[in-house]
């Protein structure tokens, strides 16, 4: 197994897990809450170490993800408390990002806990930190989380699909058959949680925002059915990751940075180009119908 | 600690957080107004391409030349989140958090091409990410002054117009308002206040500079002249607080330290504000739900003693069931709210039942009329539509005689006016 | 027993009251109408049934028992605008939503499930629109896959918000059709509805709501000059019009 084979795995891995993901959030008008979320997994490291006093991944991981949680919990409680979405949003994050910031600056200065990394990523070491789980040696340990996260996210929307698609479309009805909206919303909240302390590593708490956010929103541009985005939005995250890597590896530049610039790309190119929603296509058939005006 | 304030360094860095958290909550209010408090993330996320490259172009550090492209790119990023909204059926949370990550990952890779440069490695850039209030220097402060004095100066001279634009665009365009002009000069204000924040804040924890100390102000105030000052002073508390707190602990990072100050102060004025606070709101709750049921008892106790003495010119006492067929209420409630009757002396209990005191009659008679007051009033919402009901707190035995005479007519006409407590012969309500 | 029940409902944001001690007992197997001007509290009345908004006071029954216990015998078609038709999702689709109770937790929608959905579609004639894209339909037709979708809860009860606002001749007709079906077939239906001119036609019940319950029974009884006029106070000039024309409004 190459070093490259294990780079390109973990990009691959993570542009499959937030690519899916980022499709119920986009549908869900929740995209700036998965924003919150990747920020504050940093307190959620950084707690954990402080408790734990170990750089254990699993404990960091379980850390990460009830932070995650209780981000989209203070958000709700400021929403109900009567603080508007947006700004609700902005406060809980950036509180607890400095937050997280501080106490790595006053406890931690010294340890592998770097800011600097925790926004970036470092997707380039990743292959050198492998450890030895379930007698299988060799394999990095962000694979392990990423397969790990991917396959619950997998089995949780596949087990749950329909119920996360009418409670995005419709969620009055949704409460209205009795359908458990709060615990579906929880258990998206959750998977993003995992899905961002996992790809953390990778590409770092801002970008894996991209990961989330960008092929979904491209898949969004290109389809209308719900399981074929989810497909899309996947595959696009596996070309935004694999493209960004060879790229960033050419120019030598920050592999992360490439991947969510290539997602970008890949948007950019669906805003532009898509047969159904993209700019051409819309003058296009604007021209049309005023011809169709002039005619008749 | 004194030492440290008496340090004319500290006294620029302390003076240039105060500056930046005023600027910053002052526009920061008119976003948050406009619903588009996460713009501002966006923005300062969007300038960090920008700056690497206006550092590519000059190849030096040069405060200026970095501001202008900072501004820049934050303006191309505000503008490919309209446009994404506009010609597409995304949304606009997808749009921003879109636009800010993508953004920011161009940024990351250009600061790798910088960080390869000779000059590179000591550019500094790396400050903008998380920001560095100690490192700012007399120029830099200067710079910001400069700035901030410009957009203070602006938003006071052009202060009832923004307030018309963010309330009412529309109406603002049919007064001949430059509306366009307008709304971009106040996207170059806000882009400018983010961009001069950022060498001391940082690109991720900017947003909170923009959005606590409005939020916070929100609080205190209904009036967007007071929320704008209000909130100028808390980010000004915010910035220096900060900067005191990190000054003397080695390694303590400024920016985080002001953005948990200004949350801080949100947190302490969502729970303790007067009218909007969290305590208030509960208090109010309570003391609701208890007059209510009280309310709701002596309107039904009224209610069937009234029927009763139109009939047979008897008073009597009623059973739970009779009230309950009027209005229901759970079992504490009632009882509870029959206990509070009973202890101020308007509700007597007896075997068969309760009935009005003399007292209670009185004020069950105030409850109904009021009651049914409301009902006309809502029947008749238009003709009563200029009557500023949440000002006298919906209380329409002290609204002005004029309106009370109409809905009393109204009262007359449908036959709904109380009619128990002018009935009972005075020896009736002596001697029950 | 009554299929709805409902006891002192009251309603208030901050200190203004929505609705006021609305109690009220629905017989079955009838049309029943909702109706009173703008901020009357018709919609909130709905959606308090369904616990959809907190209520300060009051409760409803269900056939006896309470709106958790018998869910699966409402059905409940909001307003059109209420959701994003933005969402990547075919017209069939939306009507199989119907039936993911009947489904259950987990499980996919076998082909029973969507031959059902189908003959629904068929039934509000939007059979040759099952795979459209929902944004591409007409608001129309959109209302016309929720009526599908309600048809496809198969409920005893249906709840409908103002399902003929913004809807084309062709569709109003399709839905009065269904309304009359429904009722054939023992079913009751409470619709929230705002145009007086159509209520003697469309409805057997009707409801005079304004913050409180002003009248409820059947509409030759209650759908007169005079309650009427109780309900929307000053405002109801077309009825006064109505009535020099030589119309019979009551």
């Amino acid at each position: 197994m190459t070093y490259t084979f294990w780079i390109l795995l973990t990009a691959s891995l993570v542009g499959i897990s937030c690519g899916i993901v980022g499709v119920l959030l986009i549908l869900r008008k929740m995209a700036m809450l998965s924003d919150a979320i990747s920020h504050t997994v940093l307190l959620g490291i950084i707690s954990s170490y402080l408790i734990t006093n170990s750089l254990d991944g699993f404990y960091m991981f379980i850390g990460a993800a009830i932070v995650g949680v209780l981000t989209t919990v203070f958000v709700q409680l400021l929403n109900s408390a009567g603080v508007q979405s947006d700004a609700a949003i902005g406060v809980v994050f950036t509180f607890l990002f400095a937050i997280g910031v501080i106490l790595v600056s006053m406890f931690a200065r010294d340890v592998h806990i770097d800011v600097e990394h925790s926004i970036m990523g470092e997707i380039a070491f990743i292959p050198w930190m492998t450890v030895d789980w379930f007698g299988i040696e060799g394999i990095p340990q962000a694979v392990w989380m990423l397969g790990f996260v991917l396959i619950i996210d997998l089995f949780l929307i596949l087990l749950l699909y329909k119920e996360f698609k009418l409670s995005s479309f419709d969620p009055g009805l949704a409460a209205a058959l009795g359908l458990p909206v709060g615990l579906l919303h929880y258990v998206l909240m959750g998977m993003t949680s995992i899905t961002a302390v996992a790809s953390f590593d990778a590409v770092g708490a801002i970008l894996v925002v991209a990961m989330l956010i960008a092929p979904g929103a491209t898949a969004y541009l290109l389809t209308e059915r719900l399981h074929m985005m989810f497909i899309l939005s996947a595959v696009f995250g596996v070309i935004a990751a694999v493209t960004g890597y060879f790229i960033a590896a050419w120019l030598n530049a920050s592999i992360a940075g490439m991947m969510a610039t290539m997602a970008g790309v890949l948007f950019l190119l669906a805003f532009i180009f898509s047969p159904t929603h993209g700019i051409i296509a819309k003058r296009f058939s604007q021209r049309k119908i005023q011809q169709v005006d002039i005619e008749t | 600690m004194l030492n440290l304030l008496m340090d004319p360094n500290t006294q620029w860095v302390l003076f240039g957080t105060t500056l930046l958290g005023i600027t910053s909550g002052v526009l920061g209010s008119f976003a948050l107004l406009r619903r588009q408090s996460l713009i501002g993330d966006a923005m300062s996320h969007a300038a960090l391409p920008g700056i690497c490259i206006a550092f590519l172009i000059t190849g030096e550090k040069m405060m200026g030349a970095l501001l202008l492209g900072a501004g820049i790119s934050a303006y191309i990023g505000t503008y490919c989140i309209q446009a994404i909204v506009r010609h597409t059926r995304l949304k606009m949370d997808t749009a921003i958090g879109l636009i800010l990550s993508v953004f920011f990952g161009v940024g990351i890779v250009l600061m790798t091409f910088i960080n390869r440069l000779p000059s590179g490695n000591q550019s500094g850039l790396d400050e903008f990410i998380f920001g560095q209030a100690a490192a700012m220097v007399s120029g830099d402060v200067r710079v910001i002054a400069i700035v901030a004095v410009i957009l203070l100066v602006i938003t006071l001279l052009l202060f009832k117009e923004l307030k018309l634009l963010i309330f009412d665009r529309e109406f603002a365009q049919g007064l001949g308002l430059p509306t366009t002009v307008l709304n971009g000069l106040l996207m170059t204000m806000i882009v400018t206040a983010v961009v001069i924040g950022l060498q001391a804040v940082g690109v991720v924890l900017m947003a909170a500079m923009l959005i606590a100390p409005p939020i916070t102000a929100r609080y205190w105030t209904n009036r967007l002249d007071h929320m704008v000052i209000i909130s100028g002073l808390v980010g000004a508390l915010s910035g220096g607080l900060g900067t005191f707190i990190s000054a003397p602990i080695t390694g303590m990072p400024t920016g985080p330290l002001i953005v948990v100050s200004a949350c801080t102060l949100f947190l302490i004025s969502l729970v303790i504000a007067p009218e909007r606070g969290l305590f208030v709101k509960a208090w109010r709750l309570y003391q609701l739900r208890k007059r209510t049921a009280q309310e709701q008892i002596l309107q039904s106790l009224y209610e069937r003693t009234e029927e009763q003495y139109e009939k047979t010119e008897t008073i009597d006492a009623f059973s739970r069931e009779a009230l309950e067929a009027l209005r229901p209420l759970s079992d504490f409630r009632f009882k509870k709210a029959v206990a509070n009757l009973q202890k101020s002396g308007d509700v007597e209990a007896y075997k068969n039942g309760y009935s009005l005191t003399l007292s209670g009659c009185e004020r069950a008679h105030r409850v109904t009329l009021n009651n049914r007051l409301m009902q006309m009033y809502a029947m008749h919402e238009l003709q009563f539509a200029s009557l500023p009901m949440e000002h006298y707190n919906w209380d329409f035995l002290s609204i002005p005689e004029d309106d009370r005479n109409s809905l009393d007519h109204l009262l007359k006409e449908h036959q709904l006016q109380p009619k128990l407590l002018h009935r009972l012969p005075e020896t009736e309500r002596i001697n029950r | 027993m009554n299929p709805i029940t409902a006891n002192n409902i009251t309603v208030a944001y901050h200190r203004k009251p929505v609705l006021q001690s609305v109690s009220f007992e629905a017989p079955e197997g009838k049309l029943i109408g909702i109706i009173g001007p703008n901020g009357a509290g018709k919609s909130t009345l709905l959606k308090s049934i369904l616990g959809l908004v907190p209520k300060a006071s009051g409760d409803v029954n269900i056939y006896g028992k309470t709106y958790r216990k018998q869910r699966q015998i409402v059905g409940y078609v909001p307003q059109r605008g209420s959701v994003d038709w933005d969402f990547p999702t075919s017209a069939l689709d939306v009507v199989l939503m119907g039936r993911y109770r009947q489904i259950g937790l987990f499980r996919r929608p076998k082909k029973n499930d969507v031959k059902e959905a189908m003959s629904c579609l068929e039934k509000v004639g939007m059979e040759q629109y099952a795979n459209r894209q929902i944004s591409q339909l007409s608001g129309g037709q959109q209302q016309r896959v929720f009526l599908a979708r309600a048809l496809a809860q198969n409920a005893h009860i249906y709840f409908m918000d103002e399902p003929f606002i913004g809807v084309d001749a062709a569709t109003e007709k399709a839905i009065v059709q269904l309304l009359s079906e429904l009722r054939e077939q023992g079913k009751t239906v409470i619709v929230v509805h705002h145009d007086l001119q159509t209520v003697k036609d469309y409805f057997d019940w009707v409801m005079l709501l304004n913050v409180r319950k002003i009248a409820f029974g059947p509409t030759n009884e209650t759908f007169t000059s005079d309650l009427l006029q109780k309900t929307y106070g000053g405002k109801l000039t077309f009825l006064d019009q109505k009535e020099e024309e030589g119309v019979p409004f009551a």
